[in-house]
């Protein structure tokens, strides 16, 4: 199995708070793997950091064996991403914004028309295509984004807390969407989230705190490891934090 | 990276600018309205006050509104510059603008093909300006409508790079507000958009230095020369330095290894 992500002694700093701290991740092909951690806790730098919007000035990070900092290009074609904030343009239709989005990745108008129809029938809004977003609730908003953070199929997918705002089933549409993204092929995913429930068993968590890494592996083995009854009471012991 | 690759994405970037111009109409409107208030009543009242003798590129002696035409063209293309780089700060505080740098191809040329869009827009509203104007007796020669093109593209992608840079270097969309005050208004009066330089110089030596070496004044006097279908040495080569000089600062300050976005922090 290859690895789609490998983050090998990163630290970054704002001044001088440090946001990250010595932090590495590894994640292979086809693992939905969740990045879980308080606000604040240091994802959206580590985020801001695989996708280049800042230099890492320390440690590598690789996707799929391409230099972030080096190969930029080859590095960034293999990844979609959702930030935590909205970016769709409201003023523009579900449409507009999804060929923007493909132009951005080079496509050709005939691919990109292609492959917008293909992923908003997996969204099930084929017939908000032609709607402006600003018409869209939160939940069709998210799910738009997904769309077209796989236009260009990438093979590692960045979500940074996704479904925060959402109600419940908009969030559980949406992380169902996901995973099942991740069983049909090679796509690896990595969740950020400070919500403890999105995490099923059997799946990879790493547990970020202050910018650091405090564990990272299967779920049931960090409870086993915490001698903790489940996922949540290991991460109240580990973070120290009541959640 | 194949150049078909860097085409379609600068076509996107191009058409995404154009849609957000045809879908935001009353930013046409505004953009119009402002040069043609200036026309219609400050040109009016000042135009026994001021009078202008001949100068280049004018043949024959020109009321006030013909003067301050190209002024009001710059103007038009200076604050579509400062607009499109208040849509970056904003862009940037919604997360949209991440969207695009995370593209994989290079960043100076998205920036570059932003910037392009926006003077692509402005372009637009000028020449809907020149048709308006002709109604104020505001007509070049036939072939000035062809020679000002160029000039266009020019002093936008200065007056766009320029705007560009101060959206890397801003915090917060508030601080831009402050920026706008403090650039647009000195940019447009102290340079000879609205009195030649000739007249400053008699009122004041060193106001006339400031004038002299404003960016702006070369945009204006570059469109000026350029209407009337005239080549100014000096003033295009000071708007390509200045672009130049502009566009580089922007780049560097979209960088992720030495620009301002990542001391904005987040975490």
């Amino acid at each position: 199995m290859s690895t789609a992500l490998q983050i090998k002694n990163v630290s970054h700093k704002f001044g001088e708070f440090k946001a990250l701290n010595n932090v590495s991740i590894k994640i292979d092909s086809g693992d939905f793997t969740v990045l879980l951690g308080l606000n604040g806790a240091g994802k959206t730098t580590l985020y801001s950091l695989i996708t280049r919007l800042y230099n890492n000035n320390s440690g590598s990070i690789k996707i799929h064996n391409f230099d972030v900092r080096e190969e930029s290009s080859d590095a960034l074609k293999n990844i979609g991403v959702v930030f935590q904030q909205p970016t769709l343009d409201l003023d523009l239709s579900v449409e507009e914004n999804l060929h923007y989005h493909s132009s951005l990745h080079g496509l050709s108008f005939a691919d990109a028309k292609e492959r917008i129809e293909e992923e908003i029938r997996r969204i099930d809004l084929t017939d908000k295509l032609k709607n402006k977003v600003r018409s869209l609730s939160g939940g069709q908003r998210r799910r738009v984004e997904i769309a077209r953070s796989l236009l260009h199929k990438p093979k590692l997918l960045l979500l940074d807390e996704p479904t925060v705002g959402l109600d419940i089933g908009s969030r559980q549409m949406i992380l169902k969407h996901v995973k099942s993204l991740c069983k049909k092929g090679d796509l690896a995913v990595l969740w950020a989230t400070h919500l403890i429930d999105e995490i099923d068993k059997g799946e990879k968590v790493v547990i970020i705190h202050k910018g650091e890494i405090v564990e990272s592996g299967d779920v049931l083995k960090i409870v086993k490891k915490t001698k903790q009854k489940n996922i949540r009471d290991a991460f109240n012991k580990l973070v120290g934090v009541k959640v | 990276m194949k150049p078909i690759i860097y085409l379609r994405c600068f076509k996107g970037i191009v058409l995404r600018e154009a849609l957000r111009f045809f879908h935001q109409k009353e930013r046409f409107f505004s953009a119009l309205v402002r040069p043609l208030v200036w026309l219609g009543i400050f040109a009016a009242g000042f135009r026994s006050v001021l009078g202008v003798a001949i100068i280049p590129p004018y043949e024959t002696y020109i009321p006030y509104e013909v003067y301050i035409a190209p002024g009001l063209i710059a103007m038009i293309q200076l604050f579509n510059g400062m607009q499109s780089s208040l849509s970056m700060v904003y862009d940037r505080e919604m997360g949209s603008m991440k969207t695009m740098l995370v593209s994989p191809i290079p960043r100076w040329f998205l920036l570059i093909s932003k910037l392009l869009a926006g003077v692509f827009v402005s372009i637009l509203q000028v020449y809907a300006f020149l048709i308006i104007a002709s109604f104020w007796e505001i007509i070049p020669p036939i072939t000035g409508y062809f020679t000002i093109l160029p000039a266009l593209i020019f002093t936008g992608l200065m007056l766009g790079s320029l705007g560009m840079f101060l959206s890397s270097a801003i915090k917060q969309l508030e601080n831009f507000a402050g920026v706008m005050n403090f650039v647009i208004f000195p940019m447009f009066f102290a340079s000879s958009a609205l009195y030649p330089l000739w007249k400053i110089e008699e009122t004041s030596e060193w106001l006339y230095y400031v004038c002299f070496y404003n960016p702006f004044t070369y945009a204006v006097e570059s469109i000026r020369f350029s209407l009337y279908s005239q080549f100014n040495f000096e003033y295009t080569a000071g708007i390509v330095i200045f672009t130049v000089i502009f566009l580089i600062l922007s780049i560097l300050g979209y960088d992720p290894a030495r620009g301002s976005l990542q001391k904005k922090g987040g975490s």
